[in-house]
């Protein structure tokens, strides 16, 4: 691939011309967002075609192909915007001729991701039921045995030292959002069809994980955790005519999870965008001839090799960081009077 | 910017999968699998205490039966001592009883010699008292020739005699 202008490429926003320039922006953000269609490997001509499901203003359903939509085609009044503020998603029409966005359901790249990761997830779960079912209390060997490992690991090593009695209660939700997450990293990180989307790099996804925990800590939160936030044991000048510390008690339920929002994102988002811009070093200098390409395909295919195997690790860690804080924060929840605490401790 | 966006199409696919996902798994899959590791660990521990256990009654076992063969090794010791004692005692009042009648048999024999001496002795007198009976007789004969000193002799042995008795 030879590349004209490539450093002044890198300037230019929008219109890629023919093909003949590179733009790494444009390139890792197509990498990192959705997209309607999947591309395969090796070939930018040949993509999957995915499902599109919109409403237009009129509030009528269109479902249809989304090869219908590439290269800037318009199907039923439907359109992928270019510019403007959803570039790159569907837009519409409607009678006053103002660009809207429609209700965009569609079954995009990382939705299909995601149904591919979940059916994973329920697989590698269920193999392990099955094999209890089977085999009893035989240890389960080879895949199984890893799968049980990460349980075990889990469960006991987070789940139930932390919330002790309470463990089975919470635990089918903590080691799903475990497991889920850890397929959709580590499916991140595959290149080719069944992988690549940047699935927990997605703020929409991690921010539908948080908010299950947010909903599972504050609705079954004991009374002792509510009167903790509006009424906490702190001097009275704290609480009564200014309520500072409740302020900053209901503050702190919001800001929770939404760390662990932004912290599983940013993390799986920028393993991804490191390793792109790796990538897009080994275009950018494409010009400057065979020895230079040559170089800087080594050493930016031992860069990204290395943030890959980081990346692994950190799969797993946020993962990890993910399931424990939610369940240090459900475990906060669960508090019960400081009495019966006591009462229990000089038993 | 578009990365900081949340999309609502993906939002409700992601809500709509995990919802379902959590669901199934949480109904058919978790409950059984933590039952089941629960169950095994507690098979485990169940195992190593019992093994352990076994383990200490073995050992126990092993040291009563040495502790047993000490016993019965020290209680023929001291059978084969009370044997030799008695043994030696046996022997000593066995000792004891021969001297006992070898003396009772020397006794008898020194008293039946007394007797026989005496006896003897008795036979012996007799015999000497009729020897000299005889010599006396024989001297008296050829003395009693001369008639005055043979009656004052005959006087005078008869005074003795009588003296005597």
């Amino acid at each position: 691939m030879a590349f004209s202008l490539p450093l002044s490429a890198s300037e230019k926003s929008g219109e890629s011309e023919g093909g003949k320039t590179f733009n790494p922006k444009e390139t890792i953000f197509e990498h990192l967002l959705d997209g309607y269609e999947w591309e395969l490997p090796f070939s930018h001509e040949h993509k999957i075609s995915l499902p599109v499901i919109v409403k237009d203003y009129k509030g009528d359903w269109k479902v249809f192909c989304s090869h219908r939509l590439a290269h800037g085609q318009e199907y039923e009044g439907f359109y992928i915007a270019q510019d403007g503020p959803n570039k790159g998603k569907i837009e519409s029409v409607d009678d006053q001729g103002n660009r809207y966005r429609p209700l965009d359901l569609s079954i995009t790249k990382n939705v299909l991701a995601l149904i591919i990761a979940a059916l994973l997830c329920g697989w590698c779960v269920f193999s392990v039921a099955h094999w209890y079912k089977k085999k009893h209390y035989k240890a389960p060997r080879k895949g199984v045995a890893a799968i049980e490992f990460l349980i075990e690991f889990i469960y006991t090593g987070v789940i139930k030292s932390t919330l002790g009695d309470k463990a089975p209660r919470f635990a089918p939700y903590l080691l799903t959002i475990f497991f889920f997450i850890l397929l959709m990293n580590l499916l991140g990180l595959i290149v080719i069809f069944p992988g690549g989307a940047n699935l927990t790099g997605n703020i929409a996804i991690t921010m539908v994980l948080a908010l299950c925990t947010f909903i599972i800590v504050n609705v079954r939160g004991t009374k002792e955790y509510w009167k903790e936030i509006f009424w906490p044991d702190v001097p009275l000048w704290l609480k009564f005519p200014i309520p500072i510390m409740p302020l900053i008690e209901v503050f702190g339920i919001f800001t929770k999870p939404a760390a662990l929002m932004v912290r599983l994102f940013a993390n799986m988002m920028g393993g991804h965008m490191i390793i792109l811009s790796l990538i897009s070093l080994i275009f950018i200098f494409g010009a400057f001839g065979a020895v230079v390409v040559g170089a800087t395909t080594v050493i930016s295919v031992l860069f990204s090799l290395f943030m890959l195997m980081i990346d692994t690790l950190v799969s797993f860690i946020q993962a990890y960081v993910f399931t424990m804080l939610s369940t240090l924060f459900i475990s906060l929840s669960q508090v019960e009077g400081h009495h019966e605490g006591k009462m229990e401790k000089t038993k | 910017m578009e990365l900081f966006t949340p999309e609502f199409g993906l939002v409700f696919w992601m809500f709509v999968v995990f919802i379902i996902l959590f669901a199934i798994l949480a109904k058919y899959a978790w409950p059984y699998i933590i039952r089941s590791l629960d169950e095994r660990a507690e098979l485990i521990d169940k195992g190593v205490e019992y093994a352990q256990e076994a383990k200490a009654q073995l050992d126990n076992a092993q040291a009563d039966a040495k502790a047993l063969l000490v016993e019965a090794q020290k209680q023929q010791m001291e059978i084969l001592h009370e044997a030799a004692q008695m043994k030696n005692r046996i022997i000593e009042e066995a000792r004891q009883a021969a001297s006992v009648e070898a003396k009772k048999v020397m006794d008898a024999a020194a008293v039946s010699i007394e007797q026989a001496r005496k006896e003897s002795e008795l036979q012996f007198r007799r015999e000497v008292s009729e020897f000299a009976l005889q010599i006396a007789e024989k001297m008296m004969r050829k003395q009693l020739s001369d008639d005055k000193t043979q009656v004052e002799m005959i006087d005078k042995l008869l005074n003795e005699i009588e003296n005597k008795n």
